[in-house]
């Protein structure tokens, strides 16, 4: 009990200035058969050594990242953190603030936000972003609610090929949206267009000829990026209307999937049908520069059944972690960064192309590339898991997709083009 | 801010020249300027030491991008930037913060360590089943925890937030409606007291919200709610459902909330609540035995993982029997063998789909669970006995000097009213406000919506008597001020924070929302 303060006296001498006689006559309102008996049949209050050790011995029974070579990526990438970022995101004044509905006394958090805003739209090269959302799938989703609330249509059209987590996501909030659904071709009807990119496969894309295509039809084009850091290397999409995805490799650990952070930005004509919280510039009573939260308008806790999204908060701490980290980096580090991921998932293609059989099959990637191996993809996967290698995801019967970033050594891509050899004997 | 960096010919200024450079002019004591990370002093390297590659070939079929427009600050300037920031910012380390509805309990860093371990942060979401077995039985237990916690059998973990939680909860309903054919059902009642975000969630959805008028008494009288229900259908064959938050956001719980659900499932539809408010209930009553269908639970309201300056936050649903096949996926599934694994896609085909990437925030189920274990069954009993215990504390210690909409007892937090201060001219605004000033963060102000200038006071279990009388000391010399007529000073607080009152009209009619280069 040791998290609650409250002392045997404390809670007679509330009672009596309450005066009823126990606690229980303050839940007077609650229907008799709603009570449990005693207590609920789960364990008892166990000291701070008890419950590391119980979780501790969950934590042992996975096998970490760093535990050997490691290739899986697929929209979530094994990246480095600096320190300054896991001590900073521990301040009790970033970790334990609420939303930052009191901006006199959370100055901290909302000009935070604000460098986080102005740092998305940099790098995605529109004109603003909001304050985040949860992750890149359903950021995703809310880009195309977005469209369909610009357009007063409901067609998409997957462009490329979209990460599977984000498309199931999607078709779960279309599901719900009247008249919504996939067509092939761009047409009059279409909402959105959606291009993934790098694609689900590694494929870095143009986006000229799609501009082209929501241009003639007034679709929307939504540009969706899964590994933020390729913005480091390959040019802003500018073409785009919306720019949403992932911002996990940029200070936040892979963390079994989540929390991780759901980046959107936009041109400022779409300002008033952004979903989530915005922070924006103003003054207070003596002039000076302050932040704050606005255009609440759009929002749930004013519009109610007419809001843009039932949005409440974002990931605030996660774009503090993103935040963090992306000031240590500098634009020079970012681009770097960026440029060792690239070098690094060249070298691993060009060991692996090296195997007889084996062919890369992207032909323009940033740090992540489908290699097709002679044999079931599957079954190379557990004979390099045998040797602690995690291989990647298997995306086809034969098709395997692979990732580098910078934490790949050469050891581990001489490790993973030795034991493939070998599996593929 | 051309002028944020210190210029040499400072040294000619008077101190209290206007012309100083803004961080001289404002950085006393332990308020300390920061420009943003633009203004700063710019540097010629970067704060991290990556080496560029050598021969560095472009691959990726595109031109290299050029100027991004990015800070490049140095490593020691980062660190004071953000430790500079955090000093603005008051949190529930700072001190007391009674916001209604939002369950601002005590972080403990035990669940920040365990969250931290390599096993459970350096894990990916696709990794084989056999690599990642703690991960999956962890999230197992979680779920084993919740449902017994609830009364509801099933639980699916994957919602990223509240808010999300109840798209999941209300979407849950609608594939159970989809898959009975039962698909004319397009009303949901909501009281007026509900959240913003429950009419918003069910028009996600796709259905209309029906209101219910609870302004009488803080409840929803049973008479108004047979009258929403019945009223354009004798049978309520056209309703989908409720969603009710109970306790309620008047601090009250609905005490007809068994007949309600009877009506509401005797017609066909599924009572969706709310969990916000679950702090009332933990450990002691079980949702699932008054009528509840399907619930959110906020991990970050009443399981305490840290509400990190909005986010993020996590919002697992449980549901009884009969909503089971339709959760969204994917669940957790335990073997014959005692191994666990995900649901596959598509294999449980009743499910509405998938809501989130991936597993939910499972950073947050682990930080939520190690909180349950710390207080087992007789700390969660505990933890909603001293949260009632005291809200009802602070309503007999106030409720003489300001307005109580709703007599007590009350649940885990208590509703007040400015209506008797208005007379003076003190709004709720400028209680807040000068709480504000006594360094502590307001109550919940002006929701809910059906009480003029609401103040909803929830001071959580993690608070001591004496941080309560503290408080109960300010609001009372506020009203004992007010009512005396020293007034003048409640509309110029905070005076003492790092800003004044801002304006938000000005925010918001000309937005912006982004630094950029003043030429």
């Amino acid at each position: 009990m040791r998290y609650l303060p409250q002392t045997k006296k404390n809670r007679e001498a509330m009672l009596e200035k309450i005066g009823v006689n126990s606690v229980d006559d303050l839940f007077k309102d609650v229907p008799k058969k709603a009570f449990v008996k005693g207590q609920v049949d789960l364990p008892e209050h166990m000291s701070e050594l008890q419950v590391e050790r119980t979780l501790g011995n969950y934590a042992n029974q996975n096998r970490p990242a760093i535990s050997g070579p490691f290739f899986l990526g697929a929209g979530v990438y094994h990246h480095h953190i600096p320190s300054t970022v896991d001590y900073i995101i521990q301040r009790s004044e970033f970790l334990t603030a609420y939303t930052p509905y009191q901006p006199e006394i959370a100055q901290g958090t909302l000009q935070m936000i604000y460098e986080y805003q102005t740092m998305i739209a940099q790098l995605t090269g529109q004109d603003i972003a909001n304050a985040s959302l949860y992750d890149g799938a359903t950021a995703t989703a809310e880009a195309v609610l977005m469209a369909m609330r610009l357009t007063k249509r409901s067609k998409v059209v997957l462009a490329t090929s979209l990460n599977p987590q984000y498309k199931d996501v999607l078709d779960t909030y279309m599901w719900v949206t009247e008249n919504a659904g996939y067509v092939d071709d761009v047409s009059e009807d279409v909402a959105a267009v959606i291009v993934q990119t790098p694609d689900f496969h590694g494929n870095v894309h143009g986006l000229d000829e799609w501009r082209k295509k929501c241009d003639e039809t007034g679709a929307k084009l939504i540009v969706v990026v899964t590994e933020i850091l390729s913005l480091g290397l390959c040019p802003a999409p500018t073409q785009a209307d919306i720019v949403c995805g992932e911002g996990q490799s940029i200070g936040l650990p892979m963390s079994y999937g989540g929390p991780h952070l759901g980046f959107f930005a936009c041109r400022e004509e779409y300002l008033r049908q952004i979903p989530g919280r915005l922070c924006g510039e103003t003054v207070d009573a003596d002039g000076k520069r302050a932040f704050v939260l606005t255009l609440s308008t759009r929002e749930q806790h004013i519009r109610r059944e007419k809001a843009t999204s039932n949005i409440c908060t974002n990931q605030g701490l996660c774009a503090l972690a993103f935040t963090v980290h992306m000031s240590l980096l500098g634009e020079d580090g970012f681009k770097t960064l960026s440029q060792i991921n690239h070098a690094q998932a060249g070298k691993l293609a060009d060991a692996l192309a090296k195997i007889d059989g084996v062919k890369i099959e992207t032909e323009n990637f940033f740090n992540e590339f489908v290699v097709s191996l002679p044999k079931d993809a599957q079954e190379i996967c557990d004979a390099l898991a045998e040797k602690n290698i995690t291989a990647g995801l298997v995306v086809g019967e034969k098709d395997l997709l692979v990732a580098a970033t910078e934490m790949t050594t050469e050891s581990d891509i001489e490790a993973f083009a030795s034991a493939l050899k070998d599996a593929l004997a | 801010m051309a002028d944020a960096v210190l210029k040499n010919d400072g040294d000619n200024i008077s101190m209290s020249n206007e012309n100083q450079p803004i961080a001289v002019r404002e950085t006393r004591a332990l308020y300390q300027y920061e420009p943003l990370l633009w203004e700063k002093e710019q540097s010629d390297h970067s704060g991290t030491d990556w080496t560029a590659p050598d021969n560095f070939k472009n691959r990726t079929g595109q031109k290299q991008r050029e100027t991004i427009g990015l800070p490049q600050v140095s490593e020691p300037e980062v660190m004071r930037h953000f430790v500079r920031l955090s000093s603005w910012n008051y949190s529930i380390d700072n001190g007391f913060f009674p916001l209604g509805s939002c369950t601002m309990k005590h972080n403990p860093r035990l669940n920040e360590k365990l969250a931290r371990l390599p096993g459970f942060a350096n894990i990916h979401p696709l990794q084989r089943a056999e690599d990642v077995q703690g991960a999956l039985g962890l999230m197992y237990e979680l779920q084993n925890w919740i449902a017994e916690l609830t009364g509801l059998p099933s639980v699916c973990l994957t919602p990223a937030a509240g808010a999300h939680g109840e798209l999941a909860g209300m979407m849950t309903i609608k594939r159970a409606h989809d898959l009975n054919n039962d698909t004319a059902r397009k009303y949901v009642l909501v009281p007026d007291s509900a959240h913003g975000t429950n009419p918003a969630t069910a028009v996600m959805c796709g259905y209309e919200t029906r209101t219910i008028v609870t302004k009488e008494t803080g409840r929803i009288p049973v008479e108004a709610f047979k009258e929403a229900l019945y009223k354009t259908d004798p049978k309520g064959a056209d309703i989908a459902g409720m969603m009710v938050t109970n306790p309620n956001t008047c601090g009250l719980f609905e005490n007809d909330i068994c007949e309600l659900a009877d009506l509401l499932h005797e017609a066909g539809g599924y009572f969706y609540c709310d969990g916000a408010n679950f702090n009332a209930l933990v450990g002691k009553i079980r949702p699932g035995d008054f009528g509840v269908d399907v619930m959110h639970l906020n991990l970050h309201k009443t399981f305490s993982t840290p509400h990190g300056g909005g986010g993020p936050g996590s919002g697992p649903i449980c549901v009884a029997d009969s909503l089971a096949p339709y959760v969204p996926s994917p669940l957790i599934v335990k073997e014959s063998d005692d191994s666990y694994r995900l649901e596959e896609n598509g294999e449980r085909e009743t499910s509405l789909g998938r809501l989130k990437g991936y597993q939910g925030q499972f950073g947050m189920h682990v930080r939520a669970l190690s909180y349950m274990m710390s207080h087992g069954s007789d700390g969660l009993k505990r933890v909603s006995e001293d949260a009632v215990l005291h809200a009802n504390y602070v309503l007999a210690c106030l409720q003489d000097d300001y307005h109580v909409p709703y007599a007590g007892p009350c649940m885990h937090e208590c509703l007040l009213s400015d209506k008797t201060q208005k007379e003076t001219g003190v709004t709720t605004m400028d209680i807040a406000k000068t709480l504000v000033e006594h360094g502590m963060h307001p109550m919940t102000v002006y929701f809910p919506l059906v009480v003029n200038g609401a103040m909803l006071i929830e001071p959580t279990e993690t608070e001591s008597k004496e941080n309560i009388d503290r408080f109960i000391t300010v609001m009372k010399s506020i009203a004992t001020d007010a009512r005396a007529g020293d007034t003048a000073k409640f509309h110029d607080y905070p005076i003492s924070a790092p800003r004044k009152r801002l304006d938000e009209v000005k925010a918001a009619r000309e937005p912006k929302l982004r630094w950029k280069e003043t030429a």
